[in-house]
């Protein structure tokens, strides 16, 4: 137990949890977008994955970091149009769909991956973000090297959730979005096209989950491996659900999360770590996610016309 | 209601030869009229005559094959609602267009700012609203959550949305269909109070008195053909309904009967609130053999709950289900086998699976007993058997057993899913809206099948919107309002009127 | 834009869809290759070939084919009741650990006779495995694609955990991998000649009786009901929870065959390594069969083909094996947008 209290007293602890939690927000904040639009995007895992390559691949080939992030975000938006073009127009199985996208952004890079170093045991690794210290705030204890003292992608994870939070809910785009998750009669009856509406948030939504990829290559890890991605993408869905579609929640939500993550990585470290295998500890988050998603079944909130194609004229 | 000579420069609508074509049926057949200022016009017509059809295509839903349409003497591009509504057009739908999770003033504000601008405007557009409401009679909350509104308010909210956006002309598709007696004659009002400040109306609407009342120039759509066009002081009620069926509309006859005794009783029945759906409050309600019993009522006030409970999907909170013979459980299943037949009030939802076959949609209820299975292994000689007797003995028209049952029309549908429980002969029979969205050639089938049912011995819950269609059928009318059943009136002993007075929950003894 | 429903498409248009998809994935896959700077064609025949070329070829596609096989039907079974079970994969470990279990126990002495029991063994797993997110959709509402998708990671661990441990193999050289399957408890070989063990003849018979459980059976009837309309399934009487509960248990337990099938016909004991994501190919293996049972069969031998050949063919070339995985992701995506498009005609307004 007191193992337990060290750790939680110690700032790098709370610093690594929003270290952590910074790739989960993007991409949530991705997926959160696109089913308040009606989609379900499931190839959030596999977008995520194309983003880490294609942000870490540019870098590696001599972009800046911030052209990384360019470049991640818009090999996620091309395959969130592909995503968007057979859901939306289409109106074919968003989880068919989706499930395809996942595996075919995933293969992608892996293909190209090895297309590009076909030798290599160890990947290269590149130079990542470094923490941006904003003065005075920095100073505050315990909050301060947690919250002022990350990176600027960081930064931007947290621009997002206010950007999505004010679109949302304070411009006439946002309402329109919010109106095509639940009743897309409503929305083509004053001539808004739902189509336009649906597609632009799968293709934007898209882009942050590539973002959020990148940052594990360009800000996390430094380089890019196989499996590097492990299950982050279905865990945002699941911190969708928890926030209740609502941004400022999801992000709580994926703070929570990474604080038990950034907890059983340093408990691995205490007495109790030689007692409990290693697996058990990393078996937590998946384990915490569903526990989310049972606790958050109300499904009230649910926007009403996720999953459910528009076919315009239909009666 | 207009001046009698309406002048050509008057003139704010006109469409031309609009033909549009769903694969072979051909829904607008050459269609042309024009509105003038100040107009209220009438489109009627049965289901399917192709009304909405040719409305959707004026808002821009559909675009026409043939023909064009100019408003206030501009050509109007089709399939452009965008464009529709600038041009001022506004559409009040059946089927309410709003979003629930969203405010009255989210509903009304959503499409009228660019996308492209960072604030919504809110204090200008709530001072608008709020001086719409007070001129036309439409009282409305403007920050009330539209999914917590009840039918009435909601059919407001679409009337605001369209002139806030100021609409010159105002399309009502069915506008009364949900609506008490009272609530019509406030729309009415609302639509006179519309015209006098120089706004035109078009209102679609298959219910002759609302016709007569309301508009001075009626169209007749039948087969998606302009059959007749009068102006309403020239003609009457059974012209007008012989122009809508081409043919001499005779009413059902109900030969007055004894009934015999109560074949299901419900005492003191509870059960709970779905969301906004509301339970049953302890109610009191006996079918007795030979007698139609029809519940009247706007729906949304626990129709549904009643509904699901005779059909066995819901038990009782409280109070009792009396029958002779009554099963130890209470399930779809075991009500069935019981002698309960339930028409859905759904076709396409729940009373059908559209892409099975007929076969398979004709054993839905009946598929695990013999002769259709046997340990477990379907028999479906047997079914086909089964359906094609089916279809043979109710007139269904279809390209045959095996077709994918999404390949008829709505009136076939309904009658073989009428022919699938009517079979077994039952006692008791729940009719949800049977005729709901069907032809007059369909109507008149199914009512025929319920009145000989009825002369058989059978007892029948009607359920229905239709006021007529009750008072026309029933031996018996109860009145149900938030879930609450009002005592008994015998045939012929209320009027429309005093009907609807109960249908807005006023003579119901104050329930908890 | 708007989908118009075609009422009978045509026999051209029902094949000429899907066949254009494929043509279009072959066409895609020889831009890959020669994007990877090898001869498109011959980069394909060098895949043919190792697929189907010879006879130790033929026998390694089948080979492969046979989990695919199992986890195909376990999709398919799942997806026709709209159950969305992505957790394939967790069910095939599951069973493979009951068949370590017992296949390292004293089942041995019954030989043989003991395999049909140590095969239900591992369905039960399976089927466990699934109940629990059916549970969850059908009691609380909560998604099944979600919590199936999340509980493979946790079963992967699990495994790593008792292969580290409780079921390490004594005579390991430090490898994590469980103690091998008794001789005696070994799926044999259905030739002594041919390199196939009788894991693929299991796969097969399974295939006809979920084939037959659906046309002729009342289960079978409900199932398809449930997926279709479960709404329209409930009026009418069809007990849509406890039909949703069945498919679970035959899903489940068809692909933890997955995993009996590889441990005790094809590898002889349990390593980390054992499924190269067999769970998630199933889902392109059922819906290019269009979900039917017997489809599967043949779609399975073709997506096996396809990585056997790209195996042979990178080793050969040198192009990347995950040309395969594009490839197949892609046919996945065009099959989906071609049947769509034999249901639907695309009309102006």
């Amino acid at each position: 137990m007191s193992a337990l209290f060290d750790i939680l007293i110690t700032a790098s602890f709370w610093a690594a949890a929003v270290r952590i939690a910074s790739p989960l927000i993007f991409a949530t904040m991705g997926e959160l977008i696109c089913e308040r639009a009606g989609v379900l995007n499931l190839g959030i895992e596999g977008i995520m994955v194309i983003g880490a390559f294609s942000g870490w691949m540019a870098v590696y080939l001599g972009t800046g970091l911030w052209g990384g992030v360019a470049v991640a975000m818009l090999a996620g938006m091309l395959f969130g149009l592909l995503h968007a073009t057979f859901t939306v127009p289409f109106g074919l199985s968003q989880h068919v769909v989706g499930l395809g996208v996942t595996l075919l952004a995933a293969s992608t890079s892996y293909f190209a991956y090895r297309l590009i170093l076909p030798e290599v045991t160890s990947p290269p690794k590149i130079e990542p973000f470094q923490p941006i210290e904003i003065p005075y705030l920095v100073d505050i204890p315990l909050l301060g090297p947690a919250l002022f003292a990350q990176t600027a992608l960081t930064y931007a994870a947290f621009a997002v959730v206010a950007v999505t939070a004010i679109t949302l809910y304070r411009t006439p785009l946002g309402l329109a979005i919010r109106a095509a998750g639940e009743s897309p009669q409503a929305v083509a009856a004053q001539g808004l096209s739902v189509t336009g509406l649906r597609m632009g948030a799968v293709i934007v939504g898209s882009g942050l989950m590539a973002v959020g990829g990148a940052f594990l290559t360009l800000s996390a890890f430094s380089s890019f491996f196989f499996e590097m991605v492990n299950g982050r993408g279905w865990i945002c869905i699941a911190l969708v659900v928890f926030g209740a579609w609502r941004p400022g929640k999801a992000m709580l939500g994926a703070l929570l999360f990474a604080g038990f993550d950034a907890l059983q990585i340093r408990l691995q470290q205490t007495p109790i770590g030689q007692v409990i295998p290693y697996q058990m500890f990393l078996m937590a988050p998946y384990i915490l996610s569903i526990l989310a998603l049972i606790l958050m079944s109300r499904r009230a909130q649910v926007p009403a016309a996720l999953m459910v194609p528009f076919n315009k004229g239909e009666r | 209601m207009t001046s009698a000579h309406p002048k050509a420069q008057d003139v704010v609508l006109r469409l031309e030869s609009i033909t549009k074509r769903f694969g072979p049926l051909v829904a607008n057949d050459a269609i042309s009229l024009t509105l003038h200022r100040g107009e209220v016009i009438a489109l009627l017509g049965e289901n399917g005559a192709g009304k909405t059809t040719l409305m959707n295509i004026l808002f821009g839903q559909y675009t026409a094959d043939e023909g064009n349409v100019e408003v206030f003497g501009h050509p109007l591009p089709p399939g452009n609602p965008a464009a529709a509504l600038a041009a001022g057009l506004g559409m009040v739908h059946q089927h309410f267009t709003l979003a629930d999770n969203l405010s009255v003033l989210d509903n009304i504000q959503l499409g009228t700012v660019p996308l492209w601008r960072m604030g919504l405007g809110s204090k200008a557009a709530r001072a608008k609203l709020a001086k719409l409401a007070a001129d036309f009679g439409l009282g409305i909350d403007p920050d009330a959550l539209v999914g917590t509104l009840a039918v009435g308010e909601r059919q407001r909210v679409e009337i605001l949305k369209a002139l806030y956006r100021d609409a010159r002309i105002l399309i009502l598709d069915e506008p009364t269909a949900i609506l008490t007696p009272q609530e019509s004659d406030a729309l009415f009002d609302t639509l006179r109070r519309a015209v006098a400040t120089g706004l035109s109306v078009i209102f679609i609407s298959h219910k002759l008195h609302e016709v007569m009342a309301l508009s001075s120039r009626v169209l007749v759509l039948r087969h998606g053909k302009l059959v007749g066009e009068v102006a309403t002081r020239d003609t009457d009620r059974h012209a007008l309904a012989a122009l809508m069926v081409g043919a001499e509309v005779t009413p059902p006859s109900v030969a007055p009967q004894r009934p015999g005794p109560a074949l299901l009783t419900l005492r003191d029945l509870s059960t709970p609130d779905v969301g906004a759906a509301p339970g049953l409050k302890s109610i009191t309600l006996a079918l007795r053999a030979g007698q139609i019993t029809g519940l009247a009522g706007v729906s949304g006030n626990g129709q549904a709950a009643l509904s699901d409970l005779i059909s066995g999907l819901t038990t009782p909170q409280s109070g009792a289900i009396e029958m002779p013979d009554m099963p130890d459980v209470w399930s779809p299943r075991t009500v069935v086998a019981a002698g309960i037949a339930r028409i859905p009030e759904d076709r396409h939802k729940t009373g059908s699976i559209a892409d099975f076959s007929l076969t398979e949609n004709a054993i839905l209820e009946t598929y695990a007993q013999a002769p259709f299975s046997r340990n477990g292994l379907l028999n479906w000689a047997a079914a086909d058997a089964h359906t094609r007797h089916l279809i043979a003995t109710n007139d269904v028209r279809c390209p045959g057993p095996s077709a994918p049952i999404r390949q008829l029309s709505g009136g076939n549908m309904q009658k073989l899913i009428l022919g699938r429980v009517l079979e077994a002969s039952p006692k008791i029979i729940l009719a949800n809206q049977p005729v709901r969205g069907l032809d007059i050639g369909a109507i008149t089938y199914v009512h025929k099948r319920l009145l000989a049912a009825r002369n058989a011995g059978a007892a029948v819950l009607l359920i229905s919107e239709d006021l007529d269609e009750i008072m026309a059928l029933s031996d018996i009318i109860h009145v149900i309002s938030e879930g609450r059943i009002s005592p008994e009136f015998a045939r012929g002993t209320l009027t429309a009127a005093e009907l609807g007075i109960w249908m807005a929950g006023i003579g119901f003894a104050d329930a908890a | 834009m708007r989908l118009e429903p075609i009422a009978n498409p045509s026999l051209a248009r029902s094949f000429g869809f899907p066949a254009a998809a494929l043509v279009a994935t072959v066409v895609i896959a020889s831009l890959l290759a020669a994007l990877a700077g090898a001869n498109p064609l011959a980069t394909l025949g060098l895949i043919v070939k190792g697929a189907a070329g010879s006879k130790f070829a033929m026998l390694e596609t089948l080979n492969r084919a046979t989990p695919l096989i199992f986890t195909g039907l376990a999709i398919a079974v799942a997806f026709r009741a709209k159950l969305w079970n992505i957790g394939a994969e967790a069910q095939l470990y599951g069973g493979a650990i009951v068949t370590v279990i017992l296949g390292t126990s004293a089942l041995s002495g019954i030989g043989a006779a003991a395999l049909p029991l140590i095969a239900l063994g591992a369905m039960v797993a399976g089927a466990l495995i699934l109940l629990g997110p059916v549970m969850l959709k059908t009691r609380f509402g909560v998604d099944e694609v979600v919590t199936t998708l999340l509980f493979n990671f946790v079963m992967l661990l699990l495994v790593s955990y008792l292969l580290e441990g409780p079921m390490k193999d004594p005579m390991g050289m430090g490898w994590p991998k469980s103690a091998p399957l008794d001789k005696s408890l070994r799926l044999p070989r259905i030739d002594e000649g041919l390199r196939l063990h009788w894991g693929f003849g299991l796969a097969l018979i399974s295939a006809t009786l979920i084939w037959f459980v659906q046309t002729r059976t009342t289960l079978g009837y409900e199932m398809r009901a449930v997926g279709l309309n479960p709404q329209a399934a409930r009026f009418a009487g069809i007990p849509v929870n406890g039909v949703l509960v069945k498919t679970a248990l035959l899903s489940g337990g068809l692909a933890a065959l997955a995993g009996f099938s590889e441990v005790a016909g094809l590898k002889g004991h349990l390593s980390l390594d054992l499924s190269p994501g067999f769970g998630y190919t199933g889902i392109i293996v059922a819906m290019l069969a269009l979900l039917h049972p017997l489809g599967v069969v043949i779609t399975a031998i073709f997506v096996a083909g396809i990585f056997v050949g790209s195996d042979s063919m990178s080793r050969a070339a040198g192009v990347p094996t995950y040309i395969a995985d594009m490839l197949l992701a892609l046919a996945l995506l065009l099959m989906v947008l071609a049947i769509g498009l034999t249901k639907f005609r695309v009309v102006r307004g």
